[in-house]
């Protein structure tokens, strides 16, 4: 197992046939050459001035050590052209870098007209990607070719959507909207992260990109929106607890390493103690209660930390939900 | 020269006959109520030692962590209390006090010839503040921990169930330890320079140091006030940055960048200083353009202030807003470049000797000169929306304030060690953990600036397989800093049994703390110094019997060294 980690390591740091280098992964929009260009620019001038300052450094010390027969010889203490020249000449390219960042910049915050529109709403500690059509999905999946426009907020704390391969970031803020934009180029799957440390399980609020060719993705659209309007309410149940990022928390096992809140296994039915100390049986009315209003009632041995789902969820979801939870405990005897 | 010509010289050193600040008193009262600046120092030294270790510590155990990709030995709540509080006690505990209040309190009134700082009173004052701010540090650990990041950022810092208020509590504390710090410094120098010492002719270190006053004054009440505004939001539930109630959680990334930005250079601007100071000791040679280094260091103080919304391009605020503050963070960056060239001119002709503090001295500009230029990347719009929130500035950051401000300071240290304890160190050992501080600092941190632009993002306990190879390469390195560290403090702690007597000016330097004996007596000067230019070296001649450098006047006839009119 090692040794493939190893392996898929060093193909990742040098294999150059998905357009990555040791620096940076695949250029997967249309600004990563751009910002790419800026930022080896930027390393050839450090690297020129960094190897000066060095080699001047080393020459001087080895020119001019301290050794018998040589002491300090008299030389200018200070020599104000040359001083003027080292601080106003470097302002220029200063102001060339700057300049380069701020034109590349305002192609990052201007959206073109026409834009595919996708909602993203972050919530410790997971995404919700909703199309215009009200599929709502825990991975984005945009069309190669076009420009995606993303409208962001967030439910709680801070998070940022940055997704290395498009070499865009975007900080998402309780209380209002920012966007982003990028133009995919080409299928594949890239990661997406949350960049704006949020608590807990902050390393986990990792999510996929998925870009589709242009032609197939109104069909990958209609056949997930499909899955949503025809399926059963356990089963739609079971994708919803993907999607709408509950998978992140809960368990559907007994494995609950890693997961903030309690296993949906062998829970419907059976009496759990709260954390004001008094109990209760885990039924239809307390499932939709935490979902609507997650901090009410908080089972003992969990912190107060999940979002609501309040205006998130249809009825016929929250009922496919609760449906599902109750299939994960065969035993579970019906209500009284 | 003859025999006479060196007695009259060591005759010149002040304080012989009288009890160094050391020996002049004993038991633990004439510690703790010392309104000595020396001793002072000697506490505050010992006390952000221990942080650092602490701080230290830290930072292995989560270099560790990240050998795996998974967990190996910490959880995901213990990493990130472990991050935080490593970032926290770096900066408040050990960063920000470490020059000016350590080092600076001891070598501020020696190197102005005067007995002791303006307000002695208030240094102690700064040191019990401090200490107080460090036991609400303690307490917000056992109260439960603290999980915000160093950073605080709303509204996750009003909404975790961690000691938040304890510890906001305390970096309001230690914010008036440093205030007291750079009131002190500021009135000092300001008002009892001796006579011939003009603003022109200070040492760089105190030039540093009063433009790190001026910010340690101006910008530290606005941290102050941003904690208490958050406390009062958690505890009172006024809506402030809580955009459930009403506030902005963005307005408290600008409040805390105003301080904290800033703070930025009360941590380098020391550092610079030593720098200076040391680069013209073992080179024997005049600072190169002085002026443009006091200069330059009172620019960056203003200037800083005015780029604090370069760590939020990405936090949606304006594109006009983004630019400015671009525009004005590429102007910062050319006084520090001023000093490079300025410390590089002065190795020119001159005499140059890799004593310890002069490999600390060329560690920094070959760390800095990364960490400065990296800052390039980052102050660039286009290429910091890709860089923001990565290892990238992780790595920058460690590169300014570790290779940066540590290793200036353990320059300092290493200088200022045989003045401050009389004791003179193993120098070879000591030069020999210098060089595995360098190697480790860079295996640690290089690789981290690929991790960034590759995309791992900074403050994950957890990440993708594809970046173990860098995390794995950088613990390696981490391990062998400590090694480092730990072999320089061993070395330092030795010379205090073993080492040599210390000889009053064992490296050849020209300000006025060479003078006085080592360690110097409690009040510092005998009779008030008259001065003249700093930075002059004909006159200061190494003798063999002495095992250090002493003054020969004799040998001065040129012009510059003769004493000049006093002028006001």
């Amino acid at each position: 197992m090692m040794t493939s980690t190893m392996l898929s390591t060093l193909h990742a740091v040098w294999g150059q046939s998905s357009g990555e280098t040791l620096v940076f992964p695949t250029q997967g929009s249309d600004f990563a050459p751009a910002i790419d260009w800026l930022f080896y620019a930027i390393t050839a001038i450090s690297a020129f001035f960094f190897a000066i300052i060095v080699g001047v450094m080393v020459y001087f010390v080895l020119r001019y050590r301290r050794r018998p027969g040589h002491d300090a010889q008299p030389s200018a203490s200070h020599n104000t052209p040359l001083e003027i020249a080292w601080s106003v000449l470097p302002g220029f390219i200063l102001l060339a870098i700057f300049a380069a960042g701020f034109l590349i910049f305002l192609d990052l915050r201007r959206v073109p007209e026409g834009a595919y529109e996708i909602k993203v709403t972050a919530r410790k500690w997971s995404w919700a990607f909703e199309y215009p059509n009200g599929l709502v999905m825990e991975d984005l999946h945009v069309p190669a070719d076009r420009p995606v426009r993303l409208l962001m907020s967030s439910m709680d704390v801070i998070h940022s959507l940055f997704v290395p391969a498009f070499r865009v970031k975007q900080d998402l803020v309780p209380g209002r909207y920012t966007e982003m934009w990028f133009r995919a180029t080409g299928a594949g799957t890239h990661r997406l992260y949350c960049a704006e440390y949020c608590g807990q399980k902050h390393s986990t609020m990792v999510a996929n990109v998925v870009v589709h060719e242009p032609a197939d993705f109104e069909q990958w659209l209609r056949i997930e929106t499909d899955k949503t309007n025809n399926l059963p309410p356990a089963e739609l149940g079971a994708l919803l607890y993907k999607r709408q990022g509950c998978a992140q928390c809960h368990a559907i096992d007994d494995n609950v390493q890693g997961k903030a809140g309690p296993s949906f296994a062998k829970t419907f039915g059976t009496q759990q103690r709260l954390t004001n100390g008094e109990s209760v049986t885990i039924e239809e009315n307390y499932l939709r209660r935490s979902i609507l209003e997650p901090l009410a009632q908080i089972r003992a041995g969990f912190q107060p930390v999940m979002p609501t789902y309040q205006g998130r969820l249809r009825d016929n979801e929250i009922d496919a939900l609760i449906a599902y939870i109750k299939s994960l405990n065969p035993e579970a005897t019906p209500k009284e | 020269m003859s025999e006479s010509h060196l007695s009259t010289a060591t005759a010149h050193v002040h304080g012989h006959g009288e009890e160094d600040y050391l020996s002049c008193s004993s038991g633990w009262k004439s510690w703790a109520f010392t309104l000595d600046h020396k001793r002072i120092g000697v506490m505050y030294l010992v006390a952000i030692l221990a942080s650092f270790l602490a701080g230290g510590i830290m930072a292995l155990l989560i270099r560790l962590e990240l050998l795996l990709p998974g967990k190996f030995f910490l959880s995901e709540d213990q990493y990130n209390h472990m991050f935080t509080l490593h970032g926290a006690i770096m900066t408040f505990l050990f960063l920000i006090p470490s020059i000016p209040a350590a080092l600076g309190n001891f070598m501020v009134p020696v190197m102005l010839g005067v007995k002791d700082v303006a307000f002695p009173r208030m240094n102690l004052a700064s040191f019990y503040l401090w200490i107080g701010g460090a036991i609400f540090f303690l307490a917000a650990v056992i109260l439960g921990g603290l999980d915000t990041g160093w950073t605080f950022y709303t509204p996750y810092s009003t909404t975790t169930n961690t000691s938040v208020i304890t510890a906001s509590l305390g970096v309001f504390i230690l914010g008036f330890s440093s205030i007291f710090t750079g009131l002190n410094f500021l009135v000092t120098i300001n008002m009892m320079r001796p006579a011939g010492m003009t603003w022109f002719r200070m040492p760089l270190f105190l030039w540093s140091l009063y433009a790190t006053s001026i910010i340690q004054i101006l910008a530290t009440p606005v941290i102050g006030i941003t904690g208490l505004l958050l406390i009062a939001e958690r505890a009172l539930g006024i809506g402030i940055f809580d955009p459930a109630r009403g506030g902005d959680p963005v307005l408290f990334q600008h409040f805390f960048w105003f301080y904290s930005h800033p703070a930025v250079y009360i941590m380098i601007l020391p550092a610079m200083g030593i720098i200076s100071e040391m680069v013209s000791t073992f080179s024997r040679k005049p600072i190169f353009g002085y002026r443009f280094i006091a200069y330059s260091s009172i620019a960056i103080a203003l200037l800083g202030f005015l780029v604090w919304g370069h760590h939020m391009f990405v936090s949606g605020q304006s594109p006009l807003a983004a630019m400015m503050f671009s525009a004005l963070t590429f102007s910062v960056s050319i006084p520090s470049a001023i000093k490079v060239f300025n410390w590089l001119s002065t190795m020119y002709k001159g005499s140059v000797s890799l004593e310890t503090p002069m490999c600390y001295t060329l560690s920094f500009i070959f760390l800095f000169g990364i960490g400065g230029l990296t800052g390039l990347f980052l102050g660039a719009l286009a290429t910091d929306v890709h860089l923001h929130d990565t290892y990238f500035v992780v790595a920058h950051f460690h590169y300014v304030m570790m290779g940066g401000t540590l290793i200036a300071f353990l320059g300092g240290l290493h200088y200022w060690w045989p003045k401050m304890f009389g004791k003179m160190y193993n120098e070879n050992l000591a030069r020999i953990a210098c060089l595995i501080i360098f190697v480790g600092f860079n295996a640690t941190f290089f690789p981290q600036f690929i991790l960034g632009s590759r995309g791992m993002p900074r403050r994950y306990a957890k990440y993708d397989p594809e970046f173990q190879i860098f995390h794995q390469f950088s613990t390696f390195g981490a391990l062998l800093l400590g090694a480092g560290l730990f072999l320089s403090a061993g070395v330092l702690l030795h010379s205090l049994l073993r080492g040599r007597r210390a000889p009053a000016n064992p490296w050849g330097g020209s300000t006025l703390e060479w003078k006085c004996s080592s360690p110097p007596p409690h009040h510092n000067f005998d009779w008030p110094p008259v001065v003249t230019e700093p930075y002059h070296y004909d006159h200061i001649q190494y003798d063999p019997k002495e095992g250090g450098y002493v003054e020969v006047e004799e040998v001065a006839p040129d012009p510059d060294d003769a004493p000049l009119p006093v002028k006001h």
